[in-house]
């Protein structure tokens, strides 16, 4: 952390001043302009803490982190994520699923929601950023996080269902937050409560950023995209309400065709995608060369190698939140007698959502070319730390011109797409941070309103700010429960270990029955 | 082992025609009924987790539900008489489910009430008597 960054506390009460005497003083300043003053400075401080990088590099602790976090996952669990692959589609087939159990939530159904948090704007915005600023190489260390992630994905969705809470009316609630206070407590380490109360803290901040902030932020960016520029905070309001109407409100019909389309918008993405992979076949040898050169020269990227291997681990890690501990809230509501079918099924999230569904985006980008070269060197062309484009674009903006070169109609089913997306994912992580709130404050219909009043408050300020502070806080907010989550992975990790040891034996032995 | 009849059975006429012919059967050749009541269910819709959460306890509900405001008043009407009737209710697919039930139950036939004409929502989405003679493991009597 700086020093600066320490010292920008006094600007948020002067901006907060500012905010509240601009109907006198600051005509000059739109309501977005000093939405974003305030938030930058006073998030500033956090993000820097977060992405510190190593004394002496430029490499984000974070995300060294993170990387050796999964690979520890991946030789603890002896490749989990290949080992069990066969049998965790098997799971989601139902091929184990007891017909008495009918009506239950099945595995497909767990693993289509926890997948409708994940998919969305980090696989079509985040995407582009990584490959914006690391370059095509940037893809290749995502697909490598997104392979490792999967050993972190089951280890904490395992232990999500093995300890979560079961009240007398059927209902459940889990996550890092039960995990982390009983499994310390059942192998006797102390502080398991202190990480629990951090990672509620850090769960709320990445449930107002990432998960929603972002969101809005980005749903904006698209919808004026197409019908032109106007306030950030217009849009920030109707998403606000809708979203009200929905958790608030308890209007389940908005939410529920949201359920139901979205799943049908992630399979139109990758089929377009894979529609112009196809007409463009000549080209991807060309771009999956470009990806492995990328990824070990950075083909003259800014940052080199490293900054395409940080940028794609962190756009990864956003992306299918592979030890953030977030999913572990979403499936721990499932009911299964064994904690380990739903850590199996889980490992299927990060394959989908980064190793399918981002490399497509990336494909895509690469291949329309619409990232610029410089003709003399072969090198992209970068400016202020971007690479520069086509159309001057970043973001969500990047996948949009990139799609459009191609299919000139698609960047309004991908304006569709992103809100609805947006929108999904907002419903998702107000239910994590929920959990969360209510794990520090208790159940309550008064405390679960405060929160979810406050969610949308933040739905406005997410679609007023500027991209660039939204996405560094929502970064390091969902990073940070990524810290605290990892450390009770490893203390856990012995016994997610003999859960899949006996699970395994079992189902060799045929004790654990196949019912197709 | 005594012959076993599967009767699928929804609150409605179509349903009470389909148990009462069943009953007029079972009397005639000394048969035993199960009497299946099938809450539309799939494993692989899409739900919220605020939904996912609640599941196993709505699912209990809706047990309760079905059991006591269809089943249980049912069972009440019906005059016996000397013949075996058990209740079953399941989740799952219509058709499907009531296979199901027979094969567990090694019943010689299934019967169901015919709810529709030929309308053009059976046209559209097939119709559970449609459904039951493409799949039925076992013979099907389809009550008008």
């Amino acid at each position: 952390m700086t020093f600066k960054n320490l010292m920008s506390w006094p600007s948020v009460l002067g901006a907060a001043m500012a905010l509240l005497l601009s109907s006198s003083v600051a005509q000059a300043a739109t309501v977005d302009e000093t939405v974003n003053e305030i938030f930058a400075s006073s998030t500033g401080w956090f993000v820097s803490l977060i992405f510190s990088s190593f004394p002496g590099t430029s490499f984000p602790w974070i995300v060294g982190w993170l990387v050796v976090a999964a690979t520890v996952f991946t030789l603890y669990f002896m490749f989990i994520q290949f080992r069990g692959f066969s049998h965790a589609i098997a799971l989601v087939k139902g091929d184990y699923s007891d017909p008495n159990d009918a009506g239950e939530v099945s595995h497909f159904q767990a693993l289509a929601t926890a997948l409708s948090g994940t998919v969305g704007l980090g696989n079509i915005a985040g995407v582009a950023v990584a490959v914006g600023i690391g370059g095509p190489g940037a893809t290749f260390w995502m697909i490598l996080a997104g392979l490792m992630g999967m050993a972190s994905k089951f280890t904490e969705c395992t232990l999500g269902v093995k300890y979560r809470n079961e009240y007398a009316n059927g209902t459940v609630s889990g996550g890092p937050m039960y995990y982390l206070t009983k499994g310390f407590a059942e192998r006797g380490i102390p502080g398991g409560k202190i990480l629990a109360v951090l990672f509620a803290i850090f769960c709320i901040l990445g449930a107002l950023g990432g998960g929603n902030m972002f969101q809005a932020n980005q749903a904006h960016q698209q919808i004026s995209g197409i019908v032109g520029e106007y306030p950030g905070w217009i849009t920030g309001i109707v998403f606000a309400g809708v979203v009200f109407a929905v958790i608030v409100g308890g209007l389940k019909s908005i939410a529920s065709v949201t359920e139901k389309v979205v799943p049908f918008m992630g399979i139109m993405y990758v089929a377009a995608a894979l529609i112009i992979l196809l007409v463009n076949y000549d080209k991807i040898g060309w771009a999956i060369g470009q990806i492995f050169e990328g990824a070990f020269t950075g083909l003259g990227v800014a940052g080199g190698f490293v900054g395409a291997l940080i940028q794609g681990f962190k756009r990864a890690a956003f992306s299918n939140e592979a030890g953030v501990g977030s999913a572990a809230i979403a499936h721990s509501a499932v009911r299964t007698k064994e904690p380990i079918t739903e850590g199996l099924v889980s490992l299927l999230e990060p394959l989908i959502d980064t190793v399918v569904i981002c490399t497509m985006t990336a494909l895509v980008i690469i291949i329309t070319g619409q990232m610029m070269t410089d003709p003399a060197t072969g090198n992209y062309i970068v400016e202020d730390g971007m690479i520069a484009t086509v159309g001057g674009v970043s973001g969500v903006g990047l996948t949009s011109a990139a799609f459009g070169s191609a299919i000139s109609w698609f960047p309004y089913v991908l304006a569709l797409a992103v809100v609805l997306f947006a929108f999904s994912t907002m419903i998702s992580w107000s239910y994590y941070g929920l959990k969360a709130w209510t794990y520090l404050f208790g159940e309550g219909k008064g405390k679960e309103i405060a929160f979810k009043v406050i969610f949308c408050v933040f739905v406005v300020i997410g679609a007023a700010a500027n991209l660039g502070p939204v996405i560094d806080f929502s970064d390091a907010a969902i990073f940070a429960m990524a810290v605290v989550n990892i450390i009770g992975l490893y203390f856990l990790m012995p016994i997610v270990k003999r859960e899949l040891d006996s699970y395994l034996s079992r189902l060799q032995s045929g004790e654990i029955k196949k019912f197709k | 082992m005594a012959n076993v009849l599967v009767v699928g059975f929804d609150p409605s006429s179509a349903g009470e025609r389909a148990v009462d012919f069943a009953m007029d059967l079972a009397k005639l050749s000394g048969s035993a009924v199960i009497i299946v009541h099938v809450l539309e269910w799939s494993p692989y819709s899409f739900l919220t987790p605020e939904e996912i959460e609640e599941r196993h306890a709505r699912r209990k509900e809706e047990l309760s539900r079905a059991k006591e405001s269809i089943i249980d008043p049912l069972v009440k009407k019906l005059s016996a008489g000397g013949i075996s009737v058990e209740t079953s209710i399941r989740y799952g697919h219509v058709a499907e489910t009531l296979g199901a039930v027979a094969e567990e139950a090694g019943a010689s036939q299934i019967i169901i009430g015919r709810t529709g004409g030929p309308g053009i929502a059976s046209r559209l989405f097939g119709s559970v008597a449609g459904a039951l003679a493409q799949s039925s493991p076992v013979p099907c009597t389809i009550v008008p």
